[in-house]
């Protein structure tokens, strides 16, 4: 069972932050943030914010997930201390390294921001992803195949499902961090909550710059709670 | 009939044999019990049999037929397999567990359904109470008998047990013994059941195959094990009390004294024990020594007294097999 306190909780983030945002543009500190804070550029700013993490938190799922359950085969096992200690090297990185180096591959926009974030979402899924399918009672998945499941049946029906709240918290993770880095993209043109941050401090005005900064914090909260939710309706 | 021949297992980089070559022949509808101590090789043995383990050298045959040339997914489909634990699917309901076979035999949804609820009905959990529930809602016993349940599930001719009743206390050890029994009256299944406790293999076996270090040190029926053990080794292993184990494998209906009609009428009234046909011979010591009478009657299904036994009948059956100890 789910509490009803976290969608109580996640409202409660979303009012925050949309008594925020009236907040400023109905009360503007002056002509200038008046143009640059309407409710328009907002929420598309907002919806940039969420297309950087979403298609790069899908990126990272998509990956790390038949990664991670390629790593945990009899065959390949061997090979995952290896592949996480380069993942977890990638992570080491300065992530505004990770951007401008990305730049340099794909020019500026959304595209060398969504491969950055990417590859920062990348370890907490795999790193999760492994630990969940090697968690699982290897007795478990040896009665399931002296009972006559077939090797892939295996692995969906009984593996997977049980491996499941840990891989949910491993994107949770991935999710929640995603929301602040991708602040960073605004530095490379690919948009976001991090535009108005900039903008904010190159005219200091106070009210745009912590609108800026609040949002995403709101957002990442709300995630975490919305994925914690997840995760345990994952949990046999 | 499942056959070994020759079947030898030695597991990459060991010095010795798992399991060094090793015959033997378990009659269709019968328990055959592998009993030893631990790392004797039972499980490797049973594993060989649905091929969860490959044997180095030798042959399995079932029905006549060389498993290696069975699929294997169909060989396995057509054994039950029961571990220690239950290897219940944690993430899937009671009813869900024992669905897996027949839903990897293709069997419709309607035809699955009312098979979970016999089978329940079956190890003696009422369906609709525990169809529902999740495997960590159940007690150990409970589990057990899901886990036979579910083994029994695509009614398999073959089933494989290994110490399945190994993690639980000795009086729900002893009531799900009694009770796989009376189920396999009604089933009749092939069954090869491992354990490393002496006493469940004397009562649960048809044969028994004593393990030592990979080879079969005596392959005989229970009665034959604690009579004449075949070397020091088996003797150690059953310990001492032999005479006691073996009034518990003696039923009252069988080794008793038949009465006429005129003798149940004399007994009538007089104040001695009275057993049911079932009971063992060590129940019928033990109420001799309750009641401090040499002699204790027994009684059919309806409760008429039907024979008598007396103590040096009891004492004659034991001798007649030779026991020393
Ligand atoms: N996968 C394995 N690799 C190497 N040795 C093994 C393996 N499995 C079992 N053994 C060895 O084989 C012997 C028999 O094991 P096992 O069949 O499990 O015995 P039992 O079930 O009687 O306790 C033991 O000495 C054990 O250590
Ligand atoms: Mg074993």
């Amino acid at each position: 069972m789910v509490s009803l306190r976290s969608p109580l909780k996640i409202v409660l983030l979303g009012s925050i932050g949309v008594l925020m945002t009236v907040w400023v543009v109905e009360n503007p500190q002056d002509s200038v943030v008046a143009r640059l804070v309407t409710y328009d550029k907002v929420w598309g700013l907002l919806l940039q914010h969420f297309y950087l993490v979403g298609a790069s938190a899908l990126l990272a799922v998509v990956t790390s997930v038949p990664l991670g359950i390629a790593l945990t085969r009899p065959r390949l096992k061997s090979w995952a201390p290896r592949v996480l200690a380069l993942v977890n090297v990638c992570q080491t990185v300065p992530s505004l390294a990770v951007v401008a180096l990305s730049v340099g591959f794909m020019g500026v926009g959304s595209r060398p921001a969504i491969i950055a974030l990417w590859i920062y979402a990348l370890l907490p899924i795999l790193s999760n992803t492994l630990v969940g399918f090697q968690e699982v009672d290897p007795a478990i998945t040896e009665a399931a195949h002296g009972m006559g499941m077939k090797a892939w049946r295996v692995l969906f029906r009984v593996e997977l499902p049980m491996a499941a709240s840990m891989i949910m918290a491993g994107i949770r993770t991935a999710v929640t961090i995603t929301i602040g880095s991708a602040i960073l993209a605004a530095f490379v043109g690919g948009g976001g909550m991090g535009n108005l941050i900039i903008a904010g401090n190159n005219i200091s005005r106070a009210q745009v710059l912590v609108l800026g900064a609040a949002l995403p914090v709101l957002m990442a909260l709300m995630a975490d709670l919305f994925f914690e939710g997840i995760e345990k309706r994952a949990k046999y | 009939m499942i056959r070994f021949e020759n079947v030898v297992k030695r597991y990459p980089g060991e010095a010795t044999d798992a399991v060094h070559n090793l015959n033997l022949e378990i009659e269709s509808g019968t328990i055959c019990m592998l009993v030893g101590p631990s790392g004797c090789g039972k499980t490797t043995t049973m594993k060989m049999i649905n091929k969860l383990i490959r044997p180095s050298s030798g042959a399995i045959l079932i029905g006549g037929r060389n498993i290696d040339t069975v699929d294997t997914i169909e060989l396995r489909l057509s054994i039950g397999y029961i571990i220690q634990d239950t290897g219940l699917f944690p993430h899937m309901t009671v009813g869900e567990n024992i669905a897996v076979v027949p839903g990897e035999l293709g069997w419709k949804k309607d035809r699955i359904s009312s098979r979970i609820d016999e089978l329940l009905d079956l190890v003696d959990l009422n369906p609709k109470a525990f169809r529902n529930k999740k495997p960590n809602e159940l007690s150990g016993g409970q589990k057990q008998r899901v886990g036979v349940a579910r083994a029994l599930a695509g009614d398999p001719p073959i089933m494989l047990m290994d110490e399945p009743f190994g993690a639980l206390d000795p009086i729900t050890r002893a009531r799900m013994q009694d009770e796989f029994l009376r189920i396999q009256e009604k089933i009749r299944k092939t069954i090869v059941f491992v354990t490393h406790d002496v006493e469940e293999a004397i009562k649960m076996g048809d044969t028994i195959a004593v393990l030592k270090l990979g080879q079969i040190v005596q392959l005989s029926s229970p009665m034959e094990i604690l009579s004449n053990p075949s070397d020091p080794f088996v003797s150690e292993l059953i310990g001492g009390r032999n005479s006691l184990k073996m009034l518990s494998l003696m039923r009252c209906g069988q080794i008793m004294k038949t009465l006429s009609p005129a003798e149940v009428e004399e007994a009538r009234g007089s104040p001695q024990g009275i057993l049911g046909m079932k009971a063992t011979a060590q129940d019928a010591l033990s109420e001799m020594l309750r009641t401090g009478e040499r002699f204790i009657f027994v009684e059919d299904e309806r409760h008429d007294v039907v024979g008598v036994l007396d103590f040096e009948n009891l004492l004659e059956r034991v001798n007649r097999h030779g026991i020393t100890s």
